[in-house]
């Protein structure tokens, strides 16, 4: 074996000059597929899955609902059952028809709205059919049951 | 006028993917990736007068009940219960509701096919019009069980729908045209009814 040189060469240096790209590439990725979150929830929701879903088309006519259990930090106050959330705070079933107001007025075609409901899968239902009832008295019947997706068959 | 060319210093960017980077990390914590999707339901319009619903005949009604321990139970003519086990499971209700509706054997005490409907696309056919589903929920049944029913009870429909467009025309619901998907939707029209939840009085 002639053995190696022990050249006292210098690794050339890498070009970093196509790093910004790649990682604005990555950006705008992020920015394309990711939506901005609106609200900061105070419940916490573990949707139920299904086969059946659709997807939400029109981002704009879309009002959310959060049904779940307070979040740790707010459990001290309201305690460990599940509440509905609408924007950022706690609300009764009641206040709907005022939220479903603020949110049309805000909407450039009322029609097509729709509300989303994210419901915790272990609410139980005497809430949700409050809720149900209240959106019906205020004519908004477009509803979407939040879910996970999962393979077609039996479940387990 | 200065001609003799004096080399401009190139601009240092090495910065530029430290400033991206920075605006990656914001973009990754204030949005979220979650898509969307669920399950779209139309809500009946308030009424003003319950009493104006419309009689329905007893063999066009499928039951479906579930308890406060989220335990699933169908009712319709000709069904007695599965042998020990009086529940069911929410799959189990998919090919039950299925025949139901279809009504194949056009058997005299399941929803009637004896009414002709005219239907663009379809012509003269004899869907069983007057069939309804009707859910019941305890008010303390767990929402995970009326969800998976919903979804049991939307697929039914869908897969009758598909397999009435394959045998037709041999080709999945989704690729039909507006007009035919349209004629189907009609013909395999959705009525489930979600009738006042039973309050439960404590004896």
């Amino acid at each position: 074996m002639a053995g190696f040189k022990k050249g006292t060469r210098e690794m050339p240096e890498m070009n970093t000059s196509s790093l910004p790209d790649l990682i604005f590439t990555i950006l705008f990725f992020f920015m394309i597929v990711t939506t901005m979150r609106e609200v900061t929830l105070n419940v916490k929701i573990t949707v139920p899955a299904g086969t059946e879903l659709e997807k939400l088309e029109k981002k704009s006519a879309v009002s959310f609902i959060y049904v779940g259990p307070p979040t740790d930090q707010y459990r001290a106050k309201y305690g460990s059952k599940p509440r509905m959330q609408l924007n950022n705070s706690f609300a009764d079933p009641s206040m709907i028809k005022d939220f479903i107001a603020q949110e049309r007025q805000s909407m450039e075609d009322q029609a097509a709205q729709v509300v989303s409901m994210k419901i915790d899968r272990d609410t139980k239902m005497s809430l949700i059919n409050e809720i149900k009832a209240q959106l019906r008295q205020s004519w908004a019947l477009k509803i979407n049951y939040s879910a996970g997706s999962r393979g077609s068959g039996p479940k387990q | 006028m200065g001609k003799n060319k004096k080399k401009v210093p190139g601009l240092n960017t090495s910065s530029t993917a430290d400033i991206s980077f920075m605006l990656l990390i914001f973009f990754l914590v204030t949005t979220s990736m979650d898509t969307d999707k669920g399950l779209t339901r139309r809500l009946p319009p308030p009424v003003e007068d319950e009493e104006a619903t419309k009689q329905i005949h007893e063999n066009e009604i499928f039951l479906v009940r579930v308890n406060q321990f989220g335990q699933i139970w169908a009712s319709y003519e000709g069904w007695v219960g599965d042998g020990d086990s009086h529940y069911i499971s929410a799959y189990q209700l998919r090919s039950m509701v299925k025949a139901f509706i279809a009504n194949e054997d056009q058997l005299p005490n399941w929803p009637s096919r004896s009414e002709a409907v005219d239907i663009p696309q379809l012509g003269v056919v004899y869907p069983t019009k007057y069939h309804v589903i009707s859910v019941q929920c305890d008010e303390d049944a767990p929402y995970h069980v009326y969800f998976d029913v919903q979804n049991e009870l939307v697929a039914a429909y869908n897969e009758l729908r598909n397999e009435f467009s394959l045998k037709k025309w041999g080709v999945p619901f989704d690729e039909l045209s507006d007009e035919r998907k349209i004629a189907i939707r009609t013909f395999y029209a959705q009525k489930i009814s979600e009738a006042e939840p039973k309050v439960r009085t404590s004896k």
